[in-house]
Parts: structure tokens; C-alpha cells; sequence
């Protein structure tokens, strides 16, 4: 049909690929080419008295390790640098993922399986440290957003927060006709009301000393001994319960989403500078 | 009672009639300024708090006896009220006109209070506010009822009622429902929903009720009022309200009726027409003179020049030229011809068809805000496929459309005199074709708005752009080759009509023979499978709908639906038939769209058994995205929340390429089926935002994007225009210190958007004084490598697609779903 619309460049967006498919798992490709040269090199290849980072080969697997991890640690900069240009982020993630998890092929044959107690098995370690938070990190990438999404249902992180404090509100005025001893837990579930906190706090999605469900406990125990009618304000009450574990376990995704590269980038450093150690020193006393 | 009588009454006191007004005292001129409020300038005065007022357009001069240049509200308004004693104004306050009678020499002014004016000239000078509907019930005049809100912290602890459901009352509503302000706060509307006011808007209203912030009635009329109380009708009885302040959101009357009352003529029935007026401002009533926004002139300075001009034209200074002549000099400037720049205006009046009615004042202002260029032969003037939604006319030569994208020398020729550009004028889609120039050609490019803006003012140009529209629509899409013989029996018989959104044009089942061409909007196809609507295809602007029916005994076998307001132009299907008879290249092409079409509702068919609950997914996540104004989207951001984590670097990317201010909010919008809609522009084939902008800052590139360029004055207007939401008024943020610094020195805020406190405190340090203007998401538009929003998303949760695209990815989410 004579109907002139087409797509243009710019919106080469419109390819619908996850980090993991990326450009038709064109890293994935390449890091299993880089692991099979390397195997077949090592196989092929017998030094005497034994393969070692010191050999060429080693040299060379050496480096290609090094020059990797580099390039690896270089993501913390590319994300934060937002300048023009054909890159996509995606795209760096993608081979991020894949060549990272060669190393653990390349370094290894790098080593010839020479560990020690000494600063290069140290390296070594820190960066299957490094890898291994890395895989976590892929596992939650691929399980949560989806869990994500469905927990909070269209409502953003501040909305929700809005919607607990308009609840909070309600409490309030629904407490006013109570007598003083019901009043002051009410109070209590107002003023104690936590979201988040520490690491643990936000890896759980029920909070231990929820101020609300105690209120609601404590509340409930009362409703029985007669006073106070109780049930408008058990039923505003539950209502935050429901609402504060929607938040909690929002929470909980995020963090699952972000903690674990608080292991993976600190240890990056470390590998960095335990790296340096091994160079120089191999240089140092050879 | 007492009359007074002048040479000159000034009625209304904004930028326009207070220049005017000074201009007469320093002439010595006996004169009265009437304002209705008890402040000049109520228009200003309304401003919000501390708002910067811009001085566009910088390069037009000011010529007036009141001071004026770019600053705060506060320091403007008080200028304008020293200088006002100053230059020994009479000014009389709280004066409403009611009416103006007579003519040159002697008017009647009659005044609310029941005081009459004497008058030989009147200059007209009352903006397009115009006066807010009165609540007309027993009591409506009580004190407690008012028609504005300024600061709705006043209000403590009050029974408010709101009268009047549109976007002001929901805003007013919303704002004293404030839990802080325990107001018991009750909407009243009259219609059964809210389909005047915006859908972000309706959405706010409904969660604030379902929270019990406020509560509202539908389907319901205030009957009376005393204090304390209002008696309503509902459509269960009455009801009655405690009641102790009333807000009526009405609307307003237009101040058209006040004009024409006066008895001056308009150029046109429409919305958009303006007072017929002479060079010097005179309307059809002589000694009736019209200035400022009421004549069209949106923008202060071009109010206070003709403040000036007029009353220098009045006393009868002739030969003063306006003050924007330097402005057409420049336009005219570059050309290889020499004229003077009254000669380019008659010279382009006579040999331009649609401008041929214009009178010299309409013409200066077209020519404002037009461009004349200039073409040496083969030069190209359009391409296809670009995004362009100006109106090309020609004023010398003639130019080539190139109507086979596969050889571009088989062209038509357009003649001198005539228009082209049209197609994307209306529909707002890519250019149907390239069009180049055939000798040296000189054509003037009229800017969307300002096209528009001709069409609602002589309503002989909207006939003819209709019915050429119409034609080039009918040869793109049935090949230029069509007899035009036939054409034009086609073209006298087709009509035109409007579908609101959800309007079906074609129902299932029904007998009808008549082929639909969509001018603009777009339609949905659904069928009927198995007692459910099944979503079939998305028909864009320029495409057509309905010859099915030719070949099935005339039998619609599916509904087809607007998604938006849609333009469709009706042709009789024994024409249609009639052309493919005759026209076997036609016939062929028609036979293929029928082939595609029937294929994909047999496939349809086919599946409804096996996989239905393939199909329905596919026709919810297809009927979501158009209820979120995908139909009439060009380009819009979805994220796939299956990938999203949640980092926001969507966001910090668009603020680190953007003036340090994010134009998308990842987390609002709507999601259905993991496919969520964030609150991004959807850059619309006929921008809503685009509508009232007095400096016309907001334009389409020609790739299609929609953005707001330096021009913007930060009125507001496209803010609550666009009915998605996605326009902030922002300040441009200071520079932060850059990345490096930040990462090893944790200096500044970081990538992303600063936080307001921050960047409040640093503009607070710098002294500079930082306009609020409209920001909103321009597409990356100039920066290498495209949306900065997708490139930055580390999982590729975030696309940006088209129309054709959203529904690819609906038929994905469908087939994993
Ligand atoms: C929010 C906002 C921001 C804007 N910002 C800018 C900006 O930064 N820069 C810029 O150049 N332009 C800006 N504009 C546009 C500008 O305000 C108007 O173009 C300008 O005020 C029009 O001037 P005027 O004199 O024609 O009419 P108005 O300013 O509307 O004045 C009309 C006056 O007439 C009075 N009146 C009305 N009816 C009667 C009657 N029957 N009897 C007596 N008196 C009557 C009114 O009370 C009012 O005081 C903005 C507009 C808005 C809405
Ligand atoms: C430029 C890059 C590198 C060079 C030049 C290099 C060099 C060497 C050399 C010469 C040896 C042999 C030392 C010996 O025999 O005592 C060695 C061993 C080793 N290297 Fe590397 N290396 C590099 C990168 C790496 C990397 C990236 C890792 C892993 C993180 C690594 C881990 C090891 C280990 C574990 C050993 C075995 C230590 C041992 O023999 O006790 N090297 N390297
Ligand atoms: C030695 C190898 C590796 C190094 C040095 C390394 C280093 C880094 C660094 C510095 C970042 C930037 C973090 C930030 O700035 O927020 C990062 C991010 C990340 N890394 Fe690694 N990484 C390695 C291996 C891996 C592996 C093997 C995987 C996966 C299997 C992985 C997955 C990720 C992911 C998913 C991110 C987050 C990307 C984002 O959200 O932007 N990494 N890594
Ligand atoms: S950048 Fe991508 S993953 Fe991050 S919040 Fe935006 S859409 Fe989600
Ligand atoms: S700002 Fe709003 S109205 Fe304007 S193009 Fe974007 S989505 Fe459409
Ligand atoms: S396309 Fe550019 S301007 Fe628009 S939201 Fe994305 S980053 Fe921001």
C-alpha cells in the first residue's frame, strides 16, 4: 500500500531482544569460540615441565585474562557516562555476561592449575568470587522483575508510601473516640511503622516486629474482653498490613535486584589490586 | 446619574490596553481605562506566584511608554502600576462592560454597575479570558460562592462544594482535599463520567475518593443554596449538602458574544477565527478598534506595540510603520528578488490562491510566522517518508512530485499559485511523497499552527485544502493515474465526518457498500469470534477500510472502530467499483489488501479453537495499548517489566542528556500483561500540546519528533493540554560537577536528576534568576546514536516502537502469554 511509513534508524530501539538474547547471542558466541581456542590450545600445546602462567601460552591466556577484566570493570563507567553515540548498554551487559563467564575457562588455563597459598591464587580467587556473585546476580535479573511488576501493580514506590501514610491518617481519626490503653497501640503502629532498613530488614518480606500486625494482635486479644468497639479500627489496621507487606516485599525485589553487586563491585577491587600484586611480583621475581 | 464623556475609552487593562492607555495620556488624549477587576492586568495578576515572564520574541522591539522586560510577575505588575500614575492614567477599577453601542463619535458604554460612558472611539483591548458561567440557582449570588481558587492552603476544615467536573474543578478539588487541610470536599457533575477532563486527572479524582479523601456525584444539578446548606438533584432524589463555601467550575463564555455584540463581524463560525480587522486594528464597526489577544496576538510585547500603534494610528499618525517591519524585512532579506516588504505582501497575497482573501493585516501576521524560501530547479523541497506537518504554497515557478518512489522521474507537476504539503498537514503522518523544484521556485512554508490557524479564519481556505486533501489522498492511494473526470465525480460525492474515540464506523454484520479513507486519527479492525471481540489490525491515517463488503454482497464481516477522533471521508462504493473497473492496475492492488486482509481473519478463525487464549491475549494487550493512546501515537517508550529491574537508568540517562532533567517517569503509567506504558510522550500524530501555544515553541522535526524549542514562555498551556501527562514545568537545572568528580570525590549529586533541594540551593548560590518552562521528552532529537533511554537500559526492557510496532508487540506478548 501507497502509504509512506516506514521505520527510520532512530528507532532501531524497537528490536525487542533481552540482555541475555542480545544481537542473536552474539557474545555468547564469541565467549564459547575464546574457550574452545584456549582448551584446544592447551590441550594441544605440552610444555615442559608442566603448563604454567609462565609459558607463552600462559602469557598469553594471562593477558587476555588481565586486558578482560579490565574491560569488565570498565561497565561501573560506561553506565554512569551517558554520552552520544551508537552504544548500547544492553549490549555491554550482554557480553559482560558471557565473556565474564569465560574467564573462568581462560584464567583457569591461564593458572595450569598451579594454586597456592599465595597472592596470584588470591587473585584467583577473588575473581571466581566475582563470577560466582555475577551468576547470582543473572539468576535474579532473569526471576524477579516479572515478580516485581506483578507485586506492585501499577502503584510506584512513592504511591505506595503516600497510600500508607493516608492510612496512617485514617488511623489517627479512627482512634480518637478509643480509650487511652487502645489508643496508645494504635499510636504505637503509627509511629513504629518500618520499611526497609538494614541489609536483612529489606531481604525479608514480613517484617519480625511489624508494629502494625502487633497492634492488630494486640488489638484483636482486647476485642474480646468488650470496651472499645474495635472492628473500624482492626479493619483499617489489617488494610495497612496488607499495604506494608506489598511495600516489604517490593522492597525485598530491589534489594535482591541490587545487593548482590554490593559483593560483586568491592571484590572487583580487591581482584584489581590483588591483580597488580601478581604481575608485578611474577615480574618481579622472575 | 452622571455621565462622562471622552475622546477614547480603553476597555480592559492588560499589556495591550495599558500601552494603549499610556500612549493617549502622553498625547494628551482625553481617555478612560476600564477595568473589571480591582487590579490591572488581571490576566498577569493570575499568574502563579514568583513566575518568570519572558519578553518573547527577543528580536521585535518594544515600542511603548510602559516599561517591560523579562522578570518576576511581582516586579512587572508593580512597574506597570507605578508607571501607570505616573503617565496620570485614568484608570477606572472594578468597572465590567456590559455593552458598547454606537459608532465613530458616539459610543455608549454601559458599564455592570449601572453606570453609562461616553465615548468617539473604543479600543477593544479585554483578552480571551472571558467571563466565567454564574451558578444560576436560588442563592447563587450568596458571598460564599466564587468562581476562581487561588491558593487552596486557605481553606481549613470547610464544607466545599465544587460545581463542575472538567480539569479546574477536579484541580480544585484535588488541591483542598488535601488530607493536612480536613476539608470535607464533595464534586458535583452533571454528566454520567468525566470524559471532559483529562484521564490522568479522572484517575487522581477516582483514587482520592476510593481513599475518602473527598467524595463526588455524578449525573446530579445543584437546585439551590442557602448558607450552610445546597439542595442537590440527584437521579435517586434530592440531597442535601452541608455546604459552607462553593466553588462553580463552569466554563467560561468566550468573549466572541461581547465582540459581536459590539457589532463586529469575525472572519469565520470557527473557534479559531479572529475579528475582521484593517491595518490599523479598525473592526467592522468604525471607530471599534480590537488589540491584543482578543485580535489574535498572543504574546505581551505584540500587545503593548499595538497598545501604541493603534492610538498613534487613531490621532492619526499614518505613516507609522508597525513595529514587527523589521522582522519582515529579515524574512524577506535573503531572497534574490528586491521588494519592499508591503510589495512581498501584496505580491504574495495575489499570487497565492488560499492567501487571496487575506486582508494586509492577516497577511503580516502569516507572514510573521511563515518562512518564504527559495529553490534553484532539482533543489528538493519535501522528501518522502519524512515527518513534516507544514503547508507548502507556491509563489513563483513550480515544482515535480515525484509519484514513483522507484523512479523518480515520472513526476506530476504542481503550477504556481497552488498548495502541496497538505497530506501531512491533516493526517499528521510521513510525507506521501518527494517533491522537488522544476525551475526556480519561490513557495512559502506556513507552520502547522499557523495553517491551522487560516483554515479556522477564512473558511474558503478550509474548503479548498479540504477538497485537495481529499484528492491527493484518493491518488496516493489509488494511483495517480485515476481519470480526472472520475476523480472529481468521486470528490463531489464523497463527504466528510468525524468518529469520536470508540465510535465504530462499521459494525459487524450490517449491509454497506461504502469505502471510508481515514484523513486522520486511526481505526481499530475487530472481529466477532465465538461471542468475543477479537482484535484484527490496525488501519493508520491514509489507509482506507470497507471494500471487503464489495466482494461478500456487501455483508461487513468486521468492526471497525476509531481509537481517537478520526476524520473519515466517505466515498459511494458503486464509484469505488466503478474505477476499479476501469482501472486495472487499481483493481489489482485492492485485490492484494483484500488477500492480506482475509488471510489474517481466517487465521483468526482458524485459531479460535485451538489457541483462543492466544487470540484474547493478543486482543487485550492490543485494546490496552490503544486505550493508553498508542492509536494516535507516532513514537512511544513501553517497557517490557518481565526485564525491568528497577534501576531507573532509563531515567538518569534521559536526564544526563537532557539539562539534568529527566522527560519520562518510569515507574507511573499504566501496565497490562508486563508491557507497561511509563508517562514518556507518545509524540502524536496531531499533538493535542501543540494546540494553545501562544509563542508556537512546540514543532515536529522531521524525523518526527515533537519538541518545545527556546521559544517557550512557560504559560502552562501544553502542560494541561496533553492528556498523557508527560509535560513538566521544570527550571533548567545548574551544570554539575562531572562524573569524575563525582566518583572519586563524591562531589555534586551524581548522574541523574538532581534533587529539587539541590538544585534550588545552587541556583539560590548563583544569583540567576531560572524560568520555569515546559520540558518533555524531544526523542533524543540531534544526539548520535538515538534515545538515550533505550541505549542506557542494561536489559532491554526499554523500546521505543511505532504504532505498527506496539501491535508486533502485542502479537509477541500474545503468543508467549
Ligand atoms: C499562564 C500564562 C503565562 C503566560 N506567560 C507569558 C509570558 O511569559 N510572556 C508573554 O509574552 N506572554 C505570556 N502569556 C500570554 C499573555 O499573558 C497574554 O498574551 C496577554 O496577557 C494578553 O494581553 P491583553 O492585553 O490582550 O489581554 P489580558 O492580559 O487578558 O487583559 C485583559 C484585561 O481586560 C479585563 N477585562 C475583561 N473583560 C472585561 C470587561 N468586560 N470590562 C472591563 N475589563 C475587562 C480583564 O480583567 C483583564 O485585566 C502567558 C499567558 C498565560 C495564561
Ligand atoms: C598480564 C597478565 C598476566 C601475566 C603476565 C601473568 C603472569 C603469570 C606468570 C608468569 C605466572 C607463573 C608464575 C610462576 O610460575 O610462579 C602466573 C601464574 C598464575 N597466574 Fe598469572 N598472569 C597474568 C594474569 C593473571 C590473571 C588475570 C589471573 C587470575 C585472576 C592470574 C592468576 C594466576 C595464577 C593463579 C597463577 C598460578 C600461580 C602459581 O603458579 O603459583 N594471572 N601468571
Ligand atoms: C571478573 C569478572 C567480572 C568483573 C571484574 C566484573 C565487574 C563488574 C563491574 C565493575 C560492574 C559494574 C557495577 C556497577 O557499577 O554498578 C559489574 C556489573 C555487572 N556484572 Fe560483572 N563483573 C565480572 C563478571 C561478571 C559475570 C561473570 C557476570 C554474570 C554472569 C556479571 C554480571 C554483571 C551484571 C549483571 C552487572 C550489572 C549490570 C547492570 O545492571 O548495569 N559480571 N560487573
Ligand atoms: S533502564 Fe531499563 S531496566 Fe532500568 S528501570 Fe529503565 S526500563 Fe527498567
Ligand atoms: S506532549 Fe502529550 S500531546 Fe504532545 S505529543 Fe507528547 S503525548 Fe502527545
Ligand atoms: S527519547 Fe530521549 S528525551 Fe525521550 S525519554 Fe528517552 S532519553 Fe528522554
Amino acid at each position: 500500500m501507497a502509504r509512506g511509513n516506514t521505520l527510520t534508524d532512530r528507532r532501531s530501539g524497537a528490536t525487542h531482544e533481552s540482555f541475555l538474547r542480545h544481537q542473536n547471542y552474539l557474545y555468547l558466541k564469541l565467549a564459547v569460540a575464546l574457550c574452545l581456542v584456549s582448551t584446544v590450545a592447551y590441550i594441544f600445546f605440552s610444555p615442559v615441565p608442566r603448563h604454567n602462567g609462565g609459558t607463552w601460552l600462559g602469557y598469553t591466556l594471562g593477558t587476555i585474562s588481565a586486558v578482560l577484566i579490565v574491560w569488565l570493570t570498565a561497565l561501573g563507567m560506561r553506565k554512569r557516562a551517558i554520552t552520544p553515540g551508537k552504544w548500547s548498554l544492553k549490549g555491554w551487559t550482554s557480553a559482560h555476561i558471557y565473556l565474564g563467564l569465560s574467564l573462568v575457562v581462560v584464567a583457569t588455563l591461564h593458572t595450569g592449575f598451579q594454586f597456592g597459598l599465595n597472592v596470584h591464587t588470591l587473585a584467583y580467587v577473588l575473581m571466581m568470587i566475582v563470577i560466582v556473585s555475577g551468576v547470582f546476580g543473572i539468576f535474579f535479573y532473569a526471576t524477579i522483575p516479572q515478580r516485581m511488576s506483578d507485586n506492585r501493580a501499577e502503584k510506584s514506590t512513592a504511591q505506595m508510601l503516600e497510600e500508607i501514610a493516608a492510612l496512617d491518617n485514617d488511623l489517627r481519626e479512627a482512634a480518637q473516640p478509643l480509650a487511652s490503653e487502645n489508643a496508645i497501640v494504635v499510636q504505637r503502629a503509627i509511629d513504629n511503622t518500618k520499611l526497609g532498613g538494614g541489609v536483612l530488614e529489606r531481604l525479608r518480606s514480613n517484617h519480625p516486629k511489624c508494629a502494625t500486625l502487633q497492634a492488630m494482635n494486640e488489638l484483636k486479644a482486647r476485642r474480646k474482653s468488650g470496651g472499645d468497639d474495635l472492628g473500624p479500627i482492626l479493619s483499617v489496621l489489617e488494610r495497612k498490613g496488607v499495604l506494608l507487606e506489598r511495600a516489604r516485599r517490593h522492597v525485598r525485589y530491589r534489594a535482591l535486584l541490587e545487593l548482590w553487586l554490593y559483593i560483586h563491585v568491592p571484590i572487583t577491587f580487591a581482584l584489581l589490586a590483588a591483580l597488580i600484586a601478581h604481575i608485578v611480583s611474577v615480574f618481579y621475581f622472575w | 446619574m452622571s455621565t462622562v464623556s471622552v475622546d477614547l475609552a480603553i476597555l480592559g487593562s492588560g499589556p495591550a490596553g495599558l500601552s494603549a492607555a499610556a500612549r493617549a495620556a502622553q498625547r494628551g488624549m482625553s481617555h478612560i481605562l476600564l477595568e473589571k477587576t480591582d487590579h490591572l492586568s488581571d490576566t498577569i495578576y493570575k499568574y502563579q506566584k514568583g513566575k518568570h515572564i519572558m519578553a518573547t520574541p527577543s528580536q521585535l522591539v518594544l515600542r511603548s511608554d510602559m516599561p517591560f522586560e523579562a522578570g518576576k510577575r511581582e516586579v512587572i505588575l508593580t512597574n506597570w502600576d507605578k508607571d501607570t500614575a505616573r503617565h496620570r492614567i485614568n484608570v477606572r477599577l472594578r468597572s465590567e462592560v456590559k455593552a458598547v453601542k454606537g459608532q465613530r463619535g458616539d459610543f455608549q458604554i454601559e458599564l455592570a454597575d449601572g453606570a453609562t460612558l461616553q465615548a468617539k472611539a473604543v479600543i477593544l483591548a479585554i483578552g480571551t479570558q472571558g467571563n466565567p458561567n454564574k451558578l444560576k440557582i436560588p442563592g447563587g449570588d450568596l458571598d460564599f460562592v466564587q468562581y476562581t481558587l487561588d491558593d487552596p492552603r486557605a481553606h481549613f476544615d470547610e464544607d466545599i462544594v465544587i460545581v463542575g467536573g472538567g480539569d479546574a474543578g477536579i484541580e480544585n478539588a484535588l488541591g483542598l482535599a488535601d488530607p493536612e487541610l480536613a476539608n470535607r470536599v464533595t464534586l458535583l457533575q452533571r454528566g454520567p463520567d468525566f470524559s471532559r477532563a483529562k484521564a490522568a486527572n479522572v484517575q487522581l479524582l477516582e483514587q482520592a475518593k476510593e481513599q475518602g479523601r473527598l467524595d463526588y456525584i455524578t449525573e446530579c444539578a445543584p437546585r439551590s443554596l442557602e448558607p450552610g446548606l445546597m439542595i442537590i438533584d440527584t437521579k435517586d432524589g434530592e440531597l442535601r449538602l452541608p455546604c459552607n463555601r462553593v466553588i462553580a467550575r463552569l466554563g467560561s463564555v468566550p468573549p466572541r458574544q461581547f465582540v459581536e455584540a459590539c457589532g463586529a463581524k469575525f472572519t469565520g463560525p470557527d473557534r479559531e477565527a479572529f475579528p475582521q480587522l484593517s491595518p490599523s486594528f479598525e473592526s467592522t464597526v468604525p471607530g471599534l478598534y480590537i488589540i491584543g489577544a482578543l485580535a489574535g496576538y498572543p504574546l505581551i510585547k505584540h500587545c503593548m506595540n499595538q497598545g501604541y500603534d493603534v492610538v498613534e494610528y487613531l490621532a492619526g499618525n499614518t505613516a507609522l510603520k508597525p513595529a514587527d517591519e523589521p522582522l519582515l524585512e529579515a524574512k524577506f532579506a535573503h531572497l534574490p528578488m528586491r521588494r519592499s516588504v508591503d510589495e512581498w505582501l501584496e505580491f504574495l497575497r495575489r499570487e497565492i490562491e488560499i492567501f487571496n482573501d487575506l486582508s494586509p493585516l492577516q497577511m503580516r501576521e502569516f507572514m510573521l510566522e511563515s518562512d518564504v524560501r527559495f529553490y534553484r530547479k532539482d533543489d528538493r523541497i519535501i522528501t518522502r517518508n519524512d515527518v513534516g506537518s507544514s503547508l507548502f504554497t507556491i509563489a513563483q515557478g513550480s515544482v515535480l512530485v515525484e509519484i514513483n518512489p522507484e523512479d523518480p522521474s515520472i513526476t506530476v507537476p504542481i503550477p504556481a499559485g497552488q498548495i502541496f504539503g497538505e497530506v501531512g498537514l491533516i493526517s499528521g503522518r510521513r510525507r506521501g511523497a518527494t517533491i522537488r523544484a522544476a525551475g526556480d521556485t519561490l513557495c512559502v512554508e506556513v507552520p502547522r499552527s499557523a495553517a491551522l490557524k487560516l483554515m479556522g479564519t477564512v473558511p474558503g481556505v478550509k474548503r479548498r485544502i479540504d477538497r485537495i486533501t481529499t484528492e491527493r489522498m484518493m491518488k496516493i492511494i489509488f494511483g495517480g493515474d485515476i481519470d480526472p473526470a472520475r476523480l472529481n465525480r468521486i470528490l463531489d460525492a464523497a463527504t466528510l465526518r468525524t468518529l469520536k474515540p470508540q465510535e465504530a464506523l462499521i459494525t459487524e454484520g450490517e449491509v454497506g457498500f461504502d469505502i471510508y479513507v481515514i484523513r486522520s486519527g486511526s481505526l481499530v479492525v475487530e472481529k466477532n469470534v465465538g461471542g468475543k471481540n477479537v482484535f484484527l489490525s490496525y488501519v493508520p491515517a491514509g489507509a482506507y477500510v470497507g471494500e471487503m463488503a464489495l466482494f461478500d454482497n456487501g455483508r461487513r464481516n468486521a468492526t471497525v472502530r476509531a481509537t481517537v477522533n478520526t476524520e473519515i471521508i466517505t466515498m459511494p462504493g458503486d464509484l469505488f467499483k466503478e474505477m476499479l473497473a476501469a482501472q486495472p492496475n487499481t483493481a489489482k492492488r485492492v485485490q492484494e489488501q483484500i488477500a492480506n486482509r482475509r488471510r489474517v481473519t481466517d487465521y483468526v478463525e482458524a485459531q479460535k479453537a485451538g489457541f483462543s487464549g492466544v487470540v484474547d491475549m493478543y486482543t487485550s494487550v492490543a485494546d490496552f495499548l490503544v486505550e493508553q493512546g498508542l492509536g494516535e501515537a507516532t513514537d512511544a517508550l513501553l517497557i517490557d517489566e518481565t526485564l525491568c529491574i528497577g534501576c531507573d537508568h532509563c531515567e538518569t540517562a534521559c536526564a544526563e542528556s537532557h539539562d539534568g532533567i529527566s522527560r519520562l517517569d518510569r515507574e507511573a503509567g499504566h501496565t497490562y500483561a508486563h508491557i507497561h506504558v511509563p508517562t514518556s510522550c507518545r509524540h502524536c500524530e496531531n499533538p493535542h500540546c501543540m494546540t494553545d501555544c501562544p509563542p508556537n515553541a512546540i514543532r515536529r522535526a522531521p524525523d518526527g519528533e515533537v519538541f518545545i524549542d527556546e521559544k517557550c514562555i512557560g504559560c502552562g498551556n501544553c502542560q494541561r493540554n496533553c492528556p498523557y501527562g508527560v509535560i513538566q514545568m521544570e527550571k533548567t537545572p545548574p551544570k554539575k560537577p562531572g562524573l569524575l568528580s563525582w566518583l572519586l570525590l563524591g562531589m555534586g549529586p551524581g548522574p541523574g536528576q538532581a534533587d529539587h533541594d539541590w538544585i534550588d540551593k545552587q541556583l539560590a548560590k548563583k544569583h540567576t534568576e531560572a524560568p520555569k518552562v515546559a520540558v518533555k521528552c524531544d526523542m533524543c532529537k540531534g544526539i548520535a546514536g538515538g534515545p538515550a533511554c533505550v541505549r542506557a537500559c542494561p536489559t532491554g526492557a526499554a523500546i521505543r516502537v511505532s504504532p505498527e510496532g506496539y501491535l508486533r508487540v502485542a502479537q509477541a506478548a500474545g503468543a508467549e502469554g
